[in-house]
């Protein structure tokens, strides 16, 4: 028994550094939220760098504010762009409204440093048609005040808060009531000019699609989402310089249409943000992925994160069942162990991961592991425990020590249900492995997510597809090895058993 | 008394209990060398238990057994139960290995030599009355009597002392159970081995043992040549046994 325990050790000690190798890189590292502002904003950062000479390693599609901060913090990324409302609010968490200044001195504790705004702000704004406008001369909120007749829809959020429209509404002495709509709804509904005024934000793709006029917030009710470029202060001073590149040129408009480019006009984020350089004088030689080459790219990685975890899930619950197989009480207590792990939704287990191993493939690669656990041990304790306890006493009988017994006799017989225990589990891996890419771990899930955040059904059904077929191929292939590996008639008798366990 | 020699197991005074009940007590009992030794008994008397007594599976909770004149060894047994051959109830084939790796795999793990597992292998074949075909059939390829003869010969491989077989014909038809009865003897009059055979079925006993140790009620209550002690039967269930047998 002693040397496999050891050697399992030793593959996941192999496997831990050779992961922790590959994230350690010179190149810079720059992140994004799932979003698609986001990734032109990273994307114009990582193309500057480029056409510097640096390497560059893209981490876009970050499942949330917290994660993709928490890297920077760690230095895992080491640029993004962010918002000074959500840094005032979900980093800093400030009741009170911060000064541009006041940001920039709280993140320099925490080893941040801000670079110029962008220009823009993405903040809450209203918007109405813009014949409308050319109708009523309405450029400001303070003038809704002389249209009464006007038909205020809102979103639900946005009429229910209490910082929402109800507060607007005294602190611009408003007097229209409003009624709760769609968001996607309320854009149609304005083109056909069935209401007149809805909420949007200043930098929404469908301002320019559905010819909108963006009223002013001339009162300041809104808090200020100016666009702000964090880096590691530590990063050398010419770097910090180039990724100062768009410092103040994007007025809201300016954002508005490159989202429209890449939203509704479904170009490449890289290539709308290669074309903005340009107009900056930076020339990026930075071509889009075609869609062939991210798929090859993202099914490598998707079956590199499935490989590495279900190999290193196989060899530490082989060991442990082995190790316990014969301690009713121990094997149960691990049971339920690798049961309530199985219980964390899949999603949440990825998140918390992150402060333990930070972003990227390993993190996933931890949670594959550990999700893949149970249905291996499961299965394999309870086929080493089912074998025909005849057979057992007449190896003892017969003067086969344990290890003899256990070698020739109980693990050759549970094979076929340990096999469906290892098939599960991989099957487990393909699925989960999909949102590895929220925590920067690549794989499928990047296309499936990229086709959700941009509304593209061809690159949902791509990813999604590409993951079946995975599944489906590695089903084929348990079943070759089942054949090679499993006499058949071994494989009859145990399929009873082995299909209760599968379910 | 017998001497160490003539005596394949000596139970002295020996006691075993399961749990808080004694199985049973008291009992002393000398197998004899070359010979086969039939134990019977009702179920639950604790026949299979003497097998286990002498093969080292459990250790008596009182007194002693010895095995060719030596005491059962309390550590690294395994040694010592290969010199000892064991067949059960049903032939307890292993199910992926063929008949051949059936037979020989305690031999190929012990390292003889490949030319001597191939001789001894086509000798019990012969003796026990199977094709050399067979060799890479499965069990389940195997008739009920083919497959009890395979139970003999891995039982046999190792060039056993003695051999233990715990109701081996058992859960076979009549007429098969005979052939296989037939084939035990001769092979055992031929290899003079010492066999302890528990069993349940008087006429089995009368057939194959030379020797009978029966057991009733937590003891042994009768034992001696198989001869004398059907002539005399002694607890009234065996002159039951004994007056519907005959």
């Amino acid at each position: 028994m002693k040397p496999l325990l050891l050697g399992a050790l030793a593959m996941v000690l192999a496997l831990v550094v050779a992961i922790a190798g590959c994230s350690r890189t010179e190149t810079y590292v720059i992140g994004s939220k799932l979003h698609t502002e986001q990734h032109i904003l990273a994307e114009v950062l990582a193309q500057t760098l480029e056409s510097a000479g640096y390497q560059v390693d893209r981490k876009l599609n970050l499942g949330g504010t917290k994660i993709v901060f928490n890297a920077l913090a760690t230095g895992e990324v080491h640029a993004y762009v962010e918002y000074s409302g959500t840094i005032q609010e979900v980093i800093l968490k400030s009741s009170r409204t911060l000064s541009l200044q006041e940001i920039s001195a709280d993140l320099a504790e925490q080893g941040i440093e801000t670079l110029e705004p962008l220009g823009f702000n993405n903040s809450y704004a209203f918007g109405i048609h813009e014949d409308l406008a050319k109708e009523t001369n309405l450029t400001k909120i303070s003038e809704l005040r002389d249209h009464p007749e006007l038909r205020f829809y809102f979103s639900h959020e946005f009429l229910e808060r209490e910082d929402g429209y109800p507060s607007l509404k005294r602190h611009y002495g408003l007097t229209q009531d409003a009624d709760g709509i769609e968001h996607a709804l309320a854009l149609r509904a304005i083109v056909e000019q069935e209401i007149d005024v809805t909420d949007l934000y200043t930098t929404d793709a469908e301002i320019e699609h559905f010819d909108l006029k963006v009223l002013e917030d001339d009162l300041q009710f809104f808090p200020k989402y100016l666009a702000l470029p964090l880096v590691r202060a530590d990063l050398p001073v010419e770097v910090k310089q180039l990724l100062n590149v768009a410092a103040n040129s994007l007025t809201d408009a300016a954002m508005a249409n490159l989202n429209y480019q890449v939203h509704i006009e479904q170009q490449p984020a890289a290539t709308v943000a290669r074309n903005f350089l340009a107009t900056l004088n930076v020339k990026s030689n930075y071509v889009a992925e075609t869609i062939g080459d991210k798929l090859i790219d993202r099914t490598l990685e998707h079956l590199f994160l499935a490989a590495v975890a279900l190999l290193a899930a196989t060899t530490i619950a082989l060991t442990i069942s082995i190790a316990v197989y014969s301690q009713p009480s121990l094997s149960k207590a691990i049971a339920y162990g690798a049961g309530l792990l199985q219980t964390i939704p899949s999603l949440a287990l990825l998140a918390l991961m992150v402060p333990l191993f930070g972003i990227g493939k390993l993190p996933a690669i931890v949670a594959l592991f550990l999700y893949s656990l149970l249905p291996i041990i499961r299965t394999t304790v309870t086929a080493l425990t089912t074998v025909d306890p005849i057979l057992v006493q007449v190896a003892d009988g017969m003067g086969y020590t344990r290890g003899q017994t256990l070698r020739y006799i109980q693990i050759p017989l549970s094979l076929p249900a340990i096999l469906a225990g290892i098939r599960i589990s991989a099957i487990i891996c393909i699925g989960t492995a999909t949102l590895a890419a929220f925590i920067g771990g690549g794989g499928l899930g990047d296309l499936i997510f990229q086709g959700l955040q941009l509304d593209d059904t061809r690159l949902i059904v791509i990813g999604a597809g590409a993951a079946a077929l995975m599944a489906i191929v590695v089903e084929l292939m348990f079943e070759t090895i089942e054949k090679f590996v499993v006499p058949g008639h071994i494989a009859a008798l145990a399929k009873v058993s082995g299909n209760q366990l599968a379910t | 008394m017998r001497s160490d020699i003539e005596c394949c197991a000596r139970l002295a005074g020996v006691g075993k209990r399961l749990g808080n009940r004694w199985i049973f007590r008291d009992v002393d009992a000398e197998l004899p060398a070359g010979e086969v030794t039939a134990v019977i008994g009702a179920s639950g008397s604790g026949k299979t238990t003497i097998l286990r007594l002498i093969n080292g599976l459990y250790a008596p909770d009182e007194g002693s057994v010895k095995v060719l004149g030596e005491p059962v060894p309390d550590h690294d047994q395994y040694a010592f139960r290969r010199n000892i051959g064991y067949a059960v109830q049903g032939a307890g084939l292993f199910p992926h290995m063929t008949v051949a790796e059936n037979i020989t795999k305690l031999a190929k793990l012990e390292g003889w030599p490949h030319e001597r597992i191939a001789k001894r292998l086509d000798d019990l074949l012969e003796l026990t009355d199977l094709a050399k075909e067979l060799k890479t059939r499965f069990p389940y390829e195997l008739s009920g009597g083919q497959q009890h003869r395979v139970s003999l010969c891995r039982a046999l491989m190792l060039e056993p002392q003695v051999l233990l077989l715990d109701e081996p014909f058992s859960a076979i038809d009549a007429i098969t159970r005979r052939e296989i009865q037939d084939a035990f003897r001769v092979l055992q009059q031929q290899l003079q081995i010492s066999a302890v055979l528990v069993t349940h079925d008087i006429q089995e006993a009368a057939r194959l043992a030379q020797y009978l140790l029966v057991l009733a009620e937590g003891a042994v209550v009768q034992k001696g040549p198989t001869q004398a002690v059907l002539d005399d039967p002694e607890p009234t269930f065996l002159k039951n046994l004994v007056s519907t047998a005959s």
